[in-house]
């Protein structure tokens, strides 16, 4: 199918934006990378009076590091993030979590602060922003204010940014030094979305004791989940093939997944069980350099 | 009515001109007013890749695009691909591997092979196939499309 008819804006400031998203009064989308978006109205899904393309606005693609943490503009496409030497070394999880975001095809249109505010639970960034402990900048006629990620994702699809707010930033804290990572995921074909995904990065001290520990999930819920309390039980025990063990079945408990056509809550509790474990034991592997 | 929008594009090197409804997609731009039918409408949800082209030099699908946000862009299409009356590198080895059965994905499978390439130069025939998960065949079971794009990697890699 085709989209309905629309009307179509293309402004060139972030403030022409917001007065084009208030004029129409929630009846407008924004238009980033259109990969997800793009799909609804091809099916009708979504019918929006109009289309609010952000793709001209200048200066809303960057990547800069600033005081330990990096930032990203809305507008950074997910194939320059992938190739972007800055972040493989400075967030080294973020590099792996993007190669696994659809296919090169969709990676060179689709953008860090589209894949966010779409918030689609079983998606990797919303999972990343989740782990990190990122925050995002919405901007609307108010003015700009910072959400944290348990501020941001409400639900399925569903964030708190405002009718008139665009989202215009994204910011990761800057990954430790010699910390270890891993992104897995179960999909039934690569590239597609992920079943369950688990972001993990591990800090170790001296040894084997771990200073901090992150651990969120994907596809295990209507929001991306931290596994605070998997994430203690190595802080408190370490890093051990037995205490990796014991955080993943805690992990598996602290998730609440919804049945669908793709797999069962309990296939989800299972997944978030061994993929925890399998990250886990791949960020171990990796600590202390590459 | 909606207003009709004017559409400049490079396409296959060429300079074009038309116009469009801001809901029409760019794979239907190339089909219906370029007349570039070589690009094909699979799935139009960006699932099936058959619509992939090249904007601006990376791989996108052109149903998950508007023509209108392809003004000013650069745009490869599978008819851009022969060069003087010959295969491209990639069409060749498509040929000589058995790539192809009816031929329906083959146009989105050449662009993301050639975009895949471009960024994985000497990949490995797992790398292959992730890279070309992003579309679908479903005629060959894949194989002649991985030892094709594996036998073209050198010559595209070679001195330019």
């Amino acid at each position: 199918m085709k989209p309905a008819r629309f009307d179509y804006h293309a402004p060139t400031t972030v403030e022409e934006a917001i007065a084009l998203l208030a004029r129409y009064g929630g009846e407008a989308k924004l238009l980033a990378g259109g990969q997800s978006l793009m799909p609804l109205m091809n099916f009708r899904l979504a019918r929006p009076a109009a289309l609010i393309d952000l793709n001209v606005i200048p200066g809303l693609a960057y990547i800069h590091e600033d005081d330990g943490q990096l930032q990203f503009g809305a507008m950074t496409r997910q194939r320059t993030i992938e190739f972007s030497s800055l972040v493989r070394r400075r967030l080294p999880l973020l590099a792996e979590a993007t190669a696994l975001v659809g296919h090169l095809p969709i990676r060179t249109r689709g953008t860090i602060g589209g894949s966010i505010a779409h918030a689609d639970p079983s998606a990797e960034y919303p999972a990343m922003l989740t782990a990190l402990d990122g925050s995002v900048v919405a901007r609307g006629p108010r003015g700009e204010r910072m959400l944290t990620p348990a501020e941001l994702f409400q639900s399925y699809l569903s964030t708190s940014l405002g009718p008139d707010e665009i989202l215009v930033e994204v910011r990761l804290p800057a990954m430790p030094a010699g910390a270890g990572f891993a992104f897995e995921e179960f999909s039934r074909r690569h590239g597609d979305f992920a079943i369950v995904g688990i972001a993990a990065m591990v800090v170790a001290a001296e040894g084997q004791r771990c200073t901090s520990a992150r651990l969120a999930t994907a596809g295990a819920g209507p929001v991306p989940t931290r596994l605070r309390a998997a994430e203690e039980i190595l802080e408190r025990e370490g890093l051990s093939e037995p205490v990796i063990e014991a955080a993943a079945r805690r992990a598996a408990e602290l998730v609440e997944p919804d049945s669908d056509i793709h797999a069962s809550a309990a296939y989800r509790k299972n997944l978030t069980r061994v993929l925890t474990a399998r990250a886990l034991r791949r960020a171990v592997a990796r600590m202390g350099g590459r | 009515m909606t207003d009709l929008v004017a559409i400049r594009l490079t396409v296959n090197g060429q300079t074009r001109d038309g116009r469009a409804e801001p809901r029409k997609l760019l794979v239907d731009f190339l089909r219906e007013d370029l007349e570039l039918t070589g690009t094909h409408v699979g799935c139009e949800h960006g699932v099936c890749g058959a619509c992939t082209v090249l904007v601006n030099g990376e791989a996108a699908r052109s149903c998950l695009m508007l023509a209108v946000q392809a003004n000013g862009a650069e745009i490869l299409t599978v008819e851009g691909l022969m060069k003087d009356g010959t295969l491209h590198p990639l069409q060749q080895a498509f040929h000589e591997h058995h790539a192809l059965q009816c031929g329906f994905c083959t146009p989105g499978m050449l662009l993301a092979a050639l975009d895949f390439l471009g960024t994985n130069p000497e990949p490995t025939e797992t790398e292959i196939r992730q890279g070309l998960s992003a579309v679908l065949c479903r005629c060959t079971g894949y194989q002649g499309i991985v030892t094709a794009v594996a036998a073209a990697a050198p010559t595209l890699r070679g001195p330019h």
